[in-house]
């Protein structure tokens, strides 16, 4: 993949009536690279989609796409094209119209259009279906007729609207790959939007934490996952489990930290520090070990609630200061005894070096979970 | 339980709607078409035998005349509603909600007077002596009054007037269906608005103008008050001969047979809508 910038936003601000919805955002995004809007519901993602389709006009800032500046352009004027959540295939027009419909607004000639279309809907593998009504057609299908719709102009960016999110659980598994696989081909730059994390972690190059209109954090799916930049990261993208810590010495390469009661040493955090400053400790649950009661460390708990989950055994288990611990373990064949039983004590622990430190933020103590209800 | 009540209830509603629709709807359509076969009889308004007389009287010159002279009324008002009613109903749409209900209510609020007493008032605007005529010579711009009443222009300005709500109304509806993402996909697809309208806006709204066309073509062929009281003598509409039939000519037959070609018009306007709308098919997606 190439580094060159395709996209580049500035300070792309957005209100509607008193709300911003886009707060001076900055993001550059590179040519053909498969980057991933993620946020709840309300954080803005859909907004700025508007804004690089053309669909809403920016209150400040500027869109450039590969150097031309296209913030005011309308969006037949802007080249590139979008799926759109749910579809918004032409219902009066044949599969076939509703490929050939951008070719037929750019008045190509009848012999190109039929094979270009004919191309599209072979590499969605839809070439018997270019006679139907999209009403004729299955969620997936019309899925697929609205990706060749909108690539049949060889866009150089492709926005991608939830477009998945009206798909059951396995066909939304199929498409996802599908879409890899397209991107790859086509070598299009997709622009997606989805709050569904498992798909922006599994999809994406790049995934863009969005929320309030501000950019939490952009990085590469594992970067998100394993080294979130705040709590809100954390906790929107995957499960968590967070520790209270206390800072007890700052080394040169090294920190001790005191986790309610137990001394443990951990690399420096990636935020400036000082002793006696309280910070958190997050452990996804697969960095979580349950322990035999007695194991010569970790916390003291019970489980109170197992889930198997197929691959992996999750075990939610309280410690006895009251906070739930949630892990996540693969099955280990050579052991037999690999379950629990609810009400079981066992010893928590983790695995050394794999814990991540989030400083406390002002908001913490108003609200302990930080996320939206709707998210 | 549930479907134990269920059941006399739907079986009461079906025989009231099936009811209606055969004493009301069927019969004295069937009454219609058998009168349109028979022939006049000055006591007892209809006698045998059956013959096809009165519809070969319709081919006379006379009135066939007066049809297509009413036809093209009737079109003229129709392109008038249509041109005033489907830039209105899709404002209509773009209107907050909360006021949406307001507007359409001030639209239909004109119906609770009569149609009658409404075209009355039109007449005392239009007359020689009238609102518009005294109001343009008081500010001087006309020295003698403007012959507006009596007129073919009089009764289409009527026709419009009482009929304008019948189009907006279906047009309102298709409008309100339309999905922003369609036009959105359209313009992002590199059609600017004078494609997207003709490709994307008049296919989707097609059934609403077949519809208002229905509701307002046909009845404006029958509306015999307003060409009586607006238009004179020689503004005729297929209601005036088919009243004239009935009620001073007394030629029940004849009156029957124009009766029937109206309904036979309405039948292939429904035909022509049906079919439009069997080509966009059922809405895809949500």
């Amino acid at each position: 993949m190439t580094q060159k910038t395709l996209l580049s936003l500035r300070n792309l601000t957005k209100r509607f009536g008193d709300r911003t919805v886009l707060d001076g955002l900055d993001l550059d995004i590179r040519d053909g690279e498969f980057i991933t809007l993620l946020g709840p519901s309300g954080c803005g993602k859909t907004t700025l989609l508007r804004l690089l389709a053309g669909f809403e006009q920016a209150d400040a800032g500027t869109i450039e796409l590969s150097g031309t500046e296209i913030t005011l352009l309308s969006p037949e004027q802007r080249p590139l094209n979008t799926v759109f959540q749910n579809y918004a295939l032409f219902p009066h027009m044949t599969v076939f119209d509703n490929v050939a419909y951008g070719l037929k607004m750019e008045k190509r000639p009848k012999q190109e259009i039929r094979q270009r279309v004919d191309d599209a809907l072979a590499m969605v593998q839809l070439e018997n279906f270019a006679g139907r009504k999209p009403h004729q057609l299955s969620g997936g299908q019309q899925q697929r007729v609205a990706i060749a719709r909108a690539v049949i102009k060889r866009p150089r960016l492709l926005l991608l609207d939830e477009p998945l999110s009206a798909l059951d659980y396995k066909l939304r598994r199929t498409m996802q790959v599908q879409l890899k696989r397209l991107q790859r081909e086509l070598g299009i730059t997709f622009v997606f939007v989805t709050h569904d994390q498992e798909e922006a972690l599994s999809m994406s190059d790049r995934v863009v934490v969005l929320r309030d209109g501000r950019v939490q954090q952009l990085g590469t799916p594992r970067e998100i996952y394993e080294r979130p930049a705040n709590l809100f990261t954390a906790r929107f993208v995957g499960e968590t489990n967070l520790f209270p810590g206390v800072l007890e010495k700052v080394g040169v390469e090294e920190i001790t930290v005191d986790v309610q009661g137990y001394r443990r040493t951990m690399g420096l955090p990636s935020f400036t520090c000082e002793v006696g400053q309280q910070i958190h400790v997050m452990l996804r649950p697969e960095d979580i070990r349950v322990l035999a009661p007695d194991a010569d460390h970790g916390f003291v708990g019970k489980v109170i609630e197992r889930n198997y989950k197929g691959s992996t055994l999750d075990s939610l288990i309280q410690l006895e200061n009251g906070a739930e611990i949630l892990a996540s373990e693969f099955f280990d064949e050579d052991d037999p005894a690999f379950d629990y039983r609810l009400g079981e004590p066992v010893r928590v622990g983790w695995v050394e070096g794999w814990e991540w430190l989030l400083p406390l933020e002002p908001a913490d103590g108003l609200a302990p979970d930080g996320l939206p209800a709707d998210a | 339980m549930l479907r134990g009540l269920q059941q006399p209830f739907r079986l009461g509603v079906l025989t009231l709607v099936w009811g209606w629709l055969l004493v009301l709807v069927l019969v004295p359509n069937l009454l219609v078409i058998g009168a349109s076969f028979m022939t006049r009889d000055p006591g007892s308004f209809l006698s045998l035998p059956l013959t096809l007389e009165n519809y070969q009287r319709l081919l006379d010159p006379l009135y066939v005349e007066v049809f297509f002279h009413s036809l093209y009324m009737a079109s003229v008002t129709t392109v008038l509603c249509l041109l005033i009613g489907y830039p209105f109903a899709w404002a209509l749409t773009k209107v907050d909600k909360r006021y949406q209900l307001l507007l359409i209510f001030l639209l239909i609020v004109p119906f609770w007077t009569n149609s009658l007493v409404r075209t009355y008032a039109l007449k005392l605007m239009l007359a020689s002596n009238g609102l518009i005529n005294s109001g343009l010579m008081s500010l001087g711009l006309i020295d003698q009054p403007l012959q507006m009443l009596y007129t073919e222009g009089a009764v289409i300005v009527g026709l419009v007037y009482l009929l304008l709500p019948f189009m907006i109304l279906p047009l309102y509806s298709v409008f309100d269906d339309l999905r922003t993402d369609l036009l959105m996909a359209s313009h992002d697809l590199g059609a600017g608005r004078l494609p997207t309208f003709v490709h994307v806006v008049v296919p989707l709204t097609l059934p609403g103008v077949l519809a208002g066309v229905m509701l307002v073509l046909l009845p404006a062929m029958g509306l015999f008050f307003v060409a009586d009281i607006l238009g004179g003598s020689r503004n005729l509409l297929v209601g005036n001969v088919i009243r004239n039939q009935f009620l001073d000519a007394r030629n029940w037959p004849f009156g029957a047979a124009a009766s029937i070609l109206l309904t036979l018009a309405m039948a292939l306007l429904l035909f022509a809508h049906r079919l439009s709308q069997r080509r966009i098919g059922e809405e895809g997606g949500s």
